[in-house]
């Protein structure tokens, strides 16, 4: 079975914006694949190309060995989709919503319960509820139930975890893995790089281009400068030395530490503490540092 | 209220029918804090900035923002407070110019003020090519930085920003903290909320909202420490487990 998404040269553009500006990537059959940026990027004109609700200006997509403009009947029955707006049925029940989803696909709640128990159990209690009284994290997973019932092999996920609190974000990750160790090809997109690590393989997109792509780990490999981390409780303070110090790159608060980049090896651990040393008294820690998927995101952008 | 205090939450209860959605609130937040509200989705954070915004009454409980008091002032309120969401900021339809001199005019600071304060505003974040085009066609982080500045444009005594950084890049997400700072330092208090863990680390003090109640409160360095956690995510996490609701 081929459920791998194959995209050669994309134009997207809308009037004078340019949404997505020639780009490529492949997600392998049975992969869990991250696009990660802000908004804007173009994360959502992609996915709607790649599920048939959007016509690309140029460029080849195959979808599940599909082409989406062509062959999108046959295309949406293997897809799932899951878009970044709530677009259930507020009046309806979590259980109505569910089975008229199931319905339009011709099957039943009761055929793929296995397939959507990890995600649903957790709402069931809830289910003569209507959806529009749900809580956002509720909603996710009514939302991801519906996406899943008709048994897609392809699930496509457009922000799934913006304005969802750091806790229910991290269930519903557990629960996207445990989805995809059923052999459905993810792709889910989401602006908290943090949330990047959890992928087998990612993008960063900003701008409407891909700016790296590969594993979690090679994307940070990538990162060739020289990065240490300053630990204080002086951040804002020393935050507006550092920016004023030679050799800089640039110099990020990160909750409460502060990443520091330098141009070169010439700017190490004794030039910075020197320097820190000089123009102020505030008690810091400095360490040499493995720069995240966020040090390379920022990164790209200002350079 | 004393002098320091720019609100003043004491025994803030907000029932609908028989669901509390703020159960029991106390709080006060310091003249020039930054005071991050935290909580899961369903916790009651919403309800209880309506509140203090004047939006909502309270079922039960006293509330002073601003010196006012949210049963009998809450125009006072309005007057003193600046408010901006991710969802609502300025108008897409009108220029830069045009969504200040809107607001503004609506909190009825005279035209030569808003003229001598846009241009100090167009100086300051250098928006010269951008202050007479759309609110439609600027990059979302520009909104962001934009939206900010309006709701302080009234020098509030105040300002609520809920999620403020939703989806914005990390570049513009830490320029937009720089503006927060900023704020703080020419007096006005900040009261935020997030989603990005890291960012309650920038607050001076934060609540941590579960269920209605406010379970957890104090520096982010206190919180960290007394939840034995490395971040703030772990001390979320140790804290949302506890909850009982999955609401």
């Amino acid at each position: 079975m081929n459920n791998s998404i194959e995209i050669q040269n994309l134009f997207k553009s809308y009037k004078k914006v340019k949404a997505l500006d020639n780009l490529s990537l492949r997600v392998e059959n049975g992969g869990f694949y991250g696009l990660v940026g802000p908004d804007g990027a173009g994360k959502t004109t992609l996915m709607r190309i790649l599920t048939s609700l959007l016509l690309p200006d140029s460029g080849d997509v195959l979808v599940g060995g599909l082409d989406p403009v062509k062959e999108y009947k046959n295309l949406r029955l293997k897809l799932g989709y899951m878009p970044g707006r709530f677009s259930l049925y507020q009046d309806l029940t979590v259980e109505e919503n569910l089975k008229f989803f199931a319905q339009v696909f011709g099957t039943t709640i009761e055929e793929n319960y296995h397939l959507i128990a990890p995600v649903y159990s957790q709402i069931e209690p809830f289910k003569k509820r209507r959806a529009g009284k749900l809580s956002g994290g509720m909603k996710q997973k009514l939302a991801l139930s519906c996406a899943l019932v008709h048994k897609p092999e392809i699930l496509i996920l457009d922000e799934p975890t913006t304005g969802v609190d750091a806790v229910s974000r991290r269930e519903f990750w557990e629960m996207l893995k445990e989805i995809r160790a059923k052999g459905i090809t993810i792709l889910v997109s989401t602006p908290y790089m943090e949330e990047a690590e959890l992928c087998d393989t990612i993008s960063l997109m900003f701008d409407g281009k891909i700016i790296d792509s590969g594993t979690p780990d090679e994307i940070t490999s990538h990162f060739k400068d020289p990065i240490f981390i300053v630990k204080t409780d002086y951040v804002r303070e020393l935050l507006k030395i550092v920016r004023e110090m030679p050799g800089l790159k640039s110099v990020n608060s990160f909750g409460q530490t502060l990443h520091i980049v330098t141009k070169s090896e010439k700017f190490g651990i004794i030039e910075i503490s020197q320097f820190i040393k000089t123009n102020c008294e505030y008690a810091f820690e400095l360490e040499p540092y493995s720069a995240s998927i966020e040090d390379c995101f920022i990164d790209h952008i200002i350079s | 209220m004393s002098v320091e205090n720019i609100i003043e939450v004491e025994n803030l209860v907000k029932k609908f029918g028989d669901f509390t959605a703020n159960d029991d609130l106390t709080f006060s937040v310091k003249k020039s804090e930054i005071f991050g509200f935290l909580g899961a989705n369903g916790a009651g954070k919403t309800t209880a900035i309506k509140i203090l915004c004047g939006l909502s009454f309270p079922t039960s409980g006293k509330v002073n923002v601003a010196g006012f008091d949210v049963y009998k002032q809450r125009n006072k309120i309005k007057q003193n407070i600046g408010y901006m969401s991710q969802g609502f900021s300025l108008y897409d339809d009108l220029t830069v110019r045009e969504n200040i001199e809107f607001y503004a005019g609506i909190y009825g600071i005279k035209r030569k003020l808003i003229r001598i304060r846009f241009e100090e505003l167009v100086e300051k974040l250098q928006i010269h090519d951008l202050k007479n085009k759309f609110v439609r066609d600027l990059p979302l982080g520009w909104k962001q930085k934009i939206a900010f500045s309006v709701a302080i444009f009234h020098k509030p005594k105040v300002v609520f920003l809920d999620e403020p950084t939703s989806g914005v890049d990390p570049i513009t997400r830490r320029q937009f903290w720089d503006l927060i700072y900023e704020a703080v330092e020419s007096g006005i208090t900040v009261f935020v909320t997030t989603h990005y863990m890291d960012e309650a680390e920038y607050c001076d003090r934060i609540s941590i909202m579960v269920d209605g109640k406010i379970d957890a409160m104090g520096t982010p360095k206190e919180l960290k420490q007394k939840f034995n956690a490395q971040n703030m995510d772990d001390v979320f996490i140790k804290l949302a487990r506890k909850a009982e609701n999955i609401e």
